[in-house]
């Protein structure tokens, strides 16, 4: 059921919005404007004067092996991170709805990461996995396999995949786990008592019960596997070995703040403007139609 | 599993206890269930019944005792090998499928055939007037045909055994007179052994074939409805049925005489030498202006069809509940009524062990 409040005038509801689109139009409209203004344009290193290209920086874009790379990796690393999270997190909230001793601690257990910066966060992995003095590396060492996160793209992918995912189990975890009490546990005997055995209750009834969290947390998380694991990725491996784990977020980075190639920068930052809207749009038209029950 | 019609199976439930950690729920319960038989377990809330239901489904373990349905323990099946359907009390319906999915899913598990499913899920709409809802989701049914949907789930599965969990608590006064008259009909034509459990005195009155009263994890009384209302073997039986509840006075029983209230002396045909409870229910005391009883009154609640008259007894003040047919105008009532009496109206119980004893 929807509630519309009338207002009489239409002063108090503008006042009553103002604070919301006073943030919406400094900290949106008047960044995303500017990006899109300086995209058209090549400004020289110093910045004391830019020179007008038009779709010069979106062409020489289009036409960049690396740039057409990062979307390949940002694919690769937000669909892996979303999964690997969303699916250790939902392993752990199915145990700990099991559990009738002891929950709480489990509970609050697993929610510490989520307590962690990124940037510490992937400090930690860094040291575990450092391929001279880590922990972790040195015990696959044992196992006769060398780890060499800083020379082999696939390494370096998967390490900044854990490490990203790892905080994010928490928050996951939280949400997956009041979905799942929020089920309830008459629904679940009901179906015990028509004969459905643990795995085909998952399947049919736990599952589709879960969707609207499930499509909330896809969303979520694929919008922090997009721009909050910038912190990670700069501490674990700066976007290398060549280029193998700069997603599109830490290229605008890299090539503005490093690069100091502004103009491409900012046309990176229209880009991915456009592609987010897209996914967003793509999420709720052909996704949430189906999650409602 | 194969299509049966009209299965029916006994249970027995033999020395049953239940404990969850060092709490114990049941305390060694016994009951046999004949085949066909609607048997209704009746007592207040926390009393177990519930529990004993669940143990029944597969739901809760049994820590000591068993149960057997059609002559098989089952103490250690799991609820789809019993063969047993169930009626919750807030429905559990399964809330992402539609009313024929809800039916048709136990069956869908069990690998019936779509045509048989479609079958059996038709016929059941049509004895519960649910076909023009089969493709309504239960968010969009009332009280009423969610109860009904509930119904269609258990029935379409030819269980061998209904169980129902307080089915009619979530439905309004009225609607649940008209279910319950609805579940009794439609178990009658089925002829499924039922187990059906609630703390209402009234479905428990008018639903059973047998009744089972418990309190504190105890049966405390098995028996046909009228059976246990007239000879209510303890004091807790005699004050949960009925309504409302049997008038209780202390009492003292030499041989053969009980004296109770204002040194009202009756003959008893029990020997029994000590301190007793007298119970007389509300319905069982009569005007009359020779009657050995004297009632201060208090309050009237007119009901329309009768008049519930509160009062207390001159000598002891104890509590009094008159249920008088009609209506009684308050002016006509003076501040005392003389009440009398049957012999055979009268409960005696023991005040040590709460036992009837004549």
């Amino acid at each position: 059921m929807r509630r519309t409040v009338i207002f009489k005038g239409w002063k108090l509801p503008i006042l009553l919005l103002l604070p919301q689109l006073t943030i919406t139009a400094l900290f949106f409209f008047y960044p995303a404007g500017q990006a899109i203004w300086e995209s058209l344009f090549i400004p020289d290193p110093f910045g004391l004067k830019s020179q007008f290209v038009g779709t010069g920086n979106f062409e020489f874009l289009l036409s960049d092996r690396y740039y057409r790379n990062s979307f390949r990796t940002t694919a690769v690393f937000s669909i892996s991170v979303t999964f690997l999270s969303m699916g250790i997190a939902l392993y752990l909230a199915v145990l700990a709805d099991r559990l009738i001793k002891g929950a709480g601690i489990y509970s609050s257990l697993l929610i510490w990461p989520y307590a962690v910066a990124p940037a510490i966060a992937g400090v930690l992995w860094l040291f575990m996995f450092n391929t001279r003095v880590g922990v972790v590396s040195w015990y696959i060492g044992l196992l006769g396999y060398d780890w060499n996160h800083v020379l082999n793209q696939g390494e370096a992918m998967g390490l900044v995949v854990l490490a990203s995912s790892w905080g994010r189990i928490s928050y996951n975890f939280l949400f997956f786990l009041a979905g799942l009490q929020a089920i309830p546990k008459s629904v679940i005997e009901a179906a015990a008592i028509d004969g459905a055995k643990f795995w085909r209750r998952f399947r049919t009834i736990v599952i589709p019960l879960l969707s609207p969290i499930t499509f909330f947390l896809l969303v979520v998380n694929i919008v922090y596997a997009f721009f909050e694991t910038f912190g990670v990725i700069h501490t674990i491996t700066s976007g290398g070995p060549q280029q193998a784990t700069t997603t599109l977020v830490y290229k605008v980075f890299s090539d503005g703040f490093v690069g100091q190639d502004l103009g491409s920068s900012a046309a990176q930052s229209v880009i991915l403007l456009f592609v987010v809207g897209l996914l967003t749009v793509i999420q709720f038209k052909f996704i949430e139609r189906k999650v409602h029950y | 599993m194969k299509a049966r019609n009209n299965r029916m199976a006994s249970i027995r439930i033999k020395e049953v206890f239940k404990s969850f950690y060092k709490t114990k729920i049941i305390h060694g319960i016994s009951i046999d269930i004949q085949e066909g038989e609607f048997l209704v377990i009746v007592g207040p809330s926390g009393c177990g019944k519930s529990t004993l239901l669940r143990m029944v489904a597969g739901l809760e373990t049994v820590s000591a005792g068993e149960i057997f349905i059609n002559g098989r323990m089952v103490n250690e099946d799991e609820p789809m090998e019993r063969n047993v359907a169930m009626v919750f009390q807030n429905y559990a319906l399964y809330p992402h499928m539609n009313v024929f999915n809800n039916m048709a899913y136990g069956l869908k598990i069990a690998g019936t055939s779509k045509k048989e499913i479609k079958t059996r899920v038709d016929n059941a709409a049509s004895i519960l007037q649910l076909e023009d809802l089969l493709e309504r989701k239960p968010r969009d049914l009332s009280g009423g045909q969610r109860q009904r949907v509930a119904m269609g789930r258990a029935i379409v599965r030819k269980p061998d055994v209904f169980l129902f969990d307080e089915p009619l608590s979530n439905l309004d006064a009225k609607l649940r007179v008209k279910m319950r008259l609805e579940i009794k009909a439609l178990q009658r034509s089925l002829k499924t052994t039922s187990l059906y459990v609630t703390h209402d005195q009234v479905e428990a009155m008018t639903l059973a074939d047998r009744m089972v009263v418990m309190n504190n994890g105890k049966a405390e009384q098995i028996g046909v409805p009228l059976e246990v209302y007239d000879y209510p073997a303890t004091l807790f039986v005699a004050q949960f049925i009925g309504s409302p509840s049997m008038n209780i006075f202390k009492g003292n029983s030499n041989n053969n005489a009980v004296t109770f209230g204002d040194s009202i002396e009756i003959s008893s045909k029990t020997r029994f030498d000590g301190e007793v409870f007298v119970g007389i229910r509300p319905e069982h005391l009569i005007v009359d202006p020779d009657g050995l009883l004297t009632v201060r009154l208090k309050i009237t609640e007119p009901l329309g069809a009768n008049t519930l008259v509160y009062g207390t007894v001159k000598g002891t003040n104890e509590e009094v509940v008159i249920s008088l047919p009609g209506t009684v105008e308050i002016d006509s009532l003076k501040n005392e009524m003389r009440l009398s009496f049957q012999n055979k109206n009268i409960h005696i119980f023991d005040r040590k062990t709460n036992k009837r004893i004549g």
